[in-house]
C-alpha cells in the first residue's frame, strides 16, 4: 500500500540555522503517528511543509499522493490541521465558526449547518453551540477544533500540541476520541507532543525529533531498542549484605557467565545491565554465591528512559 | 474572458453568479470562498465598536456642518464678487463662517481616521489570535486573506460615503428648499468618489503596516504618525528647505520660479495635499489652476466658474497621483504578505 504521508530528506533551513534536518518519514493510511520532541525540535516547521504553509529548503512533502509545495490547495482540501493555539473567532458562536471554516471548503451553507450540528453534538457540544467561543473553556475549545477540522471530511487530520493545556480527564477524553475516530473511520492521524505518556496512549508509531533530527521510529518497544541497543534491560538489586565489599565479587560472577554486561552501585543499589531477560539466572546465581536479596526490581525500557535521555 | 475564468477568479466566478440570477435559474448555493471570507470581514466591522463610533462621529460631522453652512448660505449667496455663487448647493458643502470648519474641511480631516481604523489590525490581530493560521489551512489562496480585508473595508467606505452624501444633499433640499443642478450632483459624486479613494489610500497604508507590525498598537500610532507628518511637519520641513534654497535677490527669475515649481511639486505629493487641491477644484468651480501661475497666464483671465469637464481635467493628475499612492501601498502589502511565513 503507498504511503498516505511521505517525507523524503524534507529539510528547511533558516539561514545558518536548520530546523528540520533531511526527515524521511512514511505514513500509511490509517495510523495514528507521533511527532515527540521537545519545545523547538522542529515539529511545527514539519507540520507547516507538510501542508504546504512553508517552502521546504530542501526535499519533498508527499500528502494524498499530492506535492505539499507545488499543489497546496488539494493538500489542504484533504487535511485537516488543528494548531497548538486553535485560532476561533472568540466573538462569534461555536456553530458560526465552524460553518465559516465549512463554507470556506465550498460547502453549501445549509450542508455546512446540518453537518456543524452533527460534529458539535459528536463531541458534545450541542447544548453550547450558540454560545460564543469566548467563554469556552480550553477542553471544550479543543473539542470545538476537532469538528472544526472534522467537517471538510479530511483523510488526514494534523494535530499541534493537542493536549496541552488540558486538565487530566480531558487529555484522557479527547485521546480516546481522536483514537475512536481514527479506528472508526480509517483518517489518518499525525499529531505533534512533548508529553510522552500520552502519546504512548494512543500512537502506533512515533517519531522521535531532537534539534531537527528524527533519531528514531518505529512503536515504542522499537524505539526503546534503537536508542538504548544492547542495553535495554536493567535489573536493580538491594542486598542484605554490604554492596562496596561485594561488588568485584558480584561482577566477576555475572560478567564471567556472560549473564550481564555491566554492573555498578547506584544510590545504594546494584544496578544490573544486561541485553536479554537474564532476571532468573542472575537471581538464581546471586542466591546461589549465598547472596540475601532484600530488593528486587526489573526495569524496561520505557518512555520515561527516552524522555531522561533527550528533554 | 475564458483563460480568466479558467483561473478560478473570484470576480469572474460571482458575475456568472449574477448571470445565472437574471436568468431566474436557481444556482448552486454555494458562495465561493473568497466572497465568503468578504462578507465576514464586512460583518465584522459593521459589528465593531470602533466602527460604530466612528459612523457617530461622522454623521455628527455632517450634520454640524449643514447646519453651520445653512445659516451662512444667506451672505455667501449674496456675495456677488464671488464667482461661486451660481452654485447656491456647493455653497453647503463650503460655506462656513470660521467658527466651525466645512465640510470639505471635515471630511479631509476625518477620512484618514476612518481609513486607519479600518486597516490597522487587519493582518496583525489576526496573525495574534491564530485565526490566519486556521483560515489559511483551509483550500484557499492565501492572497485571498489580504485581497478580501481591502474589499470587505472598500465596500463599507464605499457604503457609507454615497448613502452619506445621498443624506447630505436630501437634508440640503429639506432645509435650504435649494435643488442641485445636475453638474452640481455630479461634482458632488465625484467629491464622494475622490473621498472613498482618499480613504481607501490610508486604509492601504494601514493594512500594509498590520501586515509588517506585530503589535496592533504599534502599526496604528505608526499609522497616525505618517497622517500627522503629512499634515503638519510635511509642509514645515518644505517650507524651511524651499526657504534656505530660494536666493534672497530674485537676480535670475527663471532659475527662482524653477525652484519654486519644484518645491511646490514637492509639496503636492502629499496625498492630504493632493486630496485637498482635487476636492477643492471639484467643489469650488472657480478654482482654475493649483499650481502657481505667472502674470501672462492670468493676464485677461475673467472670473468665472469652469465647466466640470475642465475641473475634472485639473484635478486629473491629483486623482492618478492617489490612485499610483493606493495601489503602490497595497502592491507592497501583497508582497511583502504573500512572502510572510505565517506560524502559529
Amino acid at each position: 500500500m503507498k504511503p498516505i504521508i511521505k517525507l523524503k530528506n524534507l529539510t528547511k533551513k533558516y539561514g545558518d540555522f536548520i530546523a528540520v534536518n533531511n526527515l524521511n518519514i512514511e505514513i500509511k493510511k490509517g495510523e495514528i503517528f507521533g511527532l515527540l520532541g521537545p519545545n523547538g525540535a522542529g515539529k511545527s516547521t514539519t507540520i507547516l511543509m507538510l501542508l504546504g504553509l512553508t517552502e521546504p529548503s530542501n526535499g519533498n512533502a508527499w500528502v494524498c499522493n499530492y506535492n505539499a509545495t507545488k499543489n497546496p490547495i488539494e493538500v489542504k482540501k484533504h487535511v485537516g490541521y488543528l494548531p497548538d493555539n486553535l485560532g476561533f473567532y472568540n466573538n462569534r458562536t461555536g456553530l458560526e465558526n465552524l460553518i465559516y471554516i465549512a463554507r470556506l471548503n465550498n460547502i453549501p451553507t445549509e450542508i455546512a449547518t446540518k453537518k456543524a450540528k452533527e460534529l458539535l453534538t459528536r463531541v458534545g457540544l450541542d447544548n453550547n453551540a450558540n454560545q460564543k467561543v469566548g467563554t469556552y473553556s480550553r477542553g471544550m475549545k479543543q473539542r470545538l477544533g476537532l469538528a472544526d477540522i472534522l467537517i471538510k471530511n479530511p483523510s488526514v487530520i494534523i494535530l499541534d500540541e493537542p493536549t496541552l493545556g488540558l486538565d487530566p480527564k480531558g487529555i484522557k477524553e479527547f485521546l480516546q476520541l481522536i483514537y475512536k475516530l481514527s479506528k472508526e473511520e480509517g483518517i489518518t492521524v499525525l499529531l505533534s507532543s512533548h508529553h510522552l505518556h500520552q502519546v504512548q496512549q494512543v500512537c502506533d508509531r512515533v517519531g522521535l525529533f531532537v534539534d531537527g533530527n528524527l533519531i528514531a521510529q518505529g512503536d515504542i518497544n522499537t524505539l526503546a531498542k534503537s536508542i538504548f541497543n544492547e542495553e535495554s534491560h536493567t535489573i536493580e538489586i538491594k542486598l542484605k549484605e554490604n554492596h562496596e565489599s561485594n561488588l568485584n565479587t558480584i561482577k566477576n560472577l555475572l560478567i564471567q557467565n556472560k549473564l550481564a554486561s555491566k554492573v555498578s552501585i547506584i544510590s545504594e543499589k546494584l544496578i544490573i545491565n544486561c541485553s536479554d531477560d537474564n532476571t532468573t539466572p542472575i537471581v538464581k546465581s546471586i542466591v546461589n554465591a549465598n547472596f540475601n536479596i532484600n530488593h528486587l526490581h526489573v526495569k524496561s525500557y520505557g518512555l520515561d528512559d527516552i524522555y531522561q535521555r533527550y528533554f | 474572458m475564458e483563460t480568466i475564468n479558467k483561473l478560478k477568479n473570484p470576480v469572474f466566478k460571482s458575475l456568472e453568479t449574477l448571470k445565472y440570477t437574471f436568468k431566474g435559474v436557481n444556482t448552486p448555493q454555494q458562495t465561493h470562498p473568497f466572497w465568503v471570507m468578504v462578507q465576514k470581514d464586512i460583518s465584522d466591522h459593521v459589528r465593531s465598536l470602533r466602527f460604530i463610533i466612528l459612523i457617530v462621529l461622522i454623521i455628527l460631522t455632517c450634520f454640524g456642518t449643514l447646519y453651520n453652512a445653512m445659516s451662512h448660505l444667506n451672505e455667501a449667496l449674496h456675495n456677488t464678487k464671488d464667482p461661486n455663487n451660481m452654485f447656491a448647493f456647493l455653497k453647503l458643502l463650503t460655506a462656513t463662517d470660521g467658527s466651525l470648519p466645512s465640510f470639505l474641511l471635515f471630511m479631509s480631516f476625518m477620512s484618514p481616521l476612518l481609513g486607519i481604523s479600518l486597516g490597522f489590525d487587519a493582518v496583525n490581530s489576526e496573525h495574534n489570535s491564530g485565526s490566519l493560521v486556521r483560515v489559511i489551512s483551509q483550500p484557499i489562496h492565501r492572497d485571498y486573506v489580504i485581497n478580501a480585508k481591502f474589499v470587505s473595508a472598500l465596500t463599507i467606505i464605499s457604503i457609507l460615503f454615497f448613502s452619506l452624501s445621498f443624506i447630505f444633499i436630501g437634508f440640503g433640499i429639506l432645509f435650504s428648499g435649494l435643488t442641485p443642478t445636475f453638474n452640481e450632483f455630479i461634482r458632488i459624486m465625484a467629491f464622494t468618489t475622490l473621498t472613498i479613494l482618499y480613504v481607501s489610500f490610508w486604509l492601504n497604508l494601514s493594512i500594509l503596516f498590520s501586515i509588517k507590525f506585530k503589535q496592533a498598537s504599534t502599526s496604528a500610532l505608526t499609522c497616525i504618525g505618517v497622517w500627522l507628518f503629512f499634515s503638519v511637519f510635511y509642509q514645515i520641513i518644505i517650507n524651511i528647505a524651499a526657504k534656505t534654497f530660494i536666493p534672497e535677490r530674485a537676480s535670475q527669475l527663471d532659475k527662482v520660479i524653477n525652484i519654486k515649481k519644484f518645491f511646490s511639486g514637492l509639496l503636492n505629493i502629499a496625498p492630504n495635499q493632493l486630496f485637498t487641491d482635487a476636492s477643492t477644484t471639484l467643489l469650488m468651480p472657480s478654482v482654475r489652476s493649483l499650481g502657481p501661475l505667472s502674470f501672462t497666464e492670468t493676464l485677461g483671465a475673467i472670473p468665472s466658474a469652469l465647466t466640470l469637464t475642465d475641473s475634472l481635467i485639473i484635478v486629473w493628475p491629483q486623482l492618478t497621483g492617489l490612485i499610483a499612492a493606493t495601489i503602490f501601498c497595497f502592491a507592497l502589502s501583497y508582497y511583502i504578505f504573500m512572502r510572510k511565513e505565517i506560524r502559529p
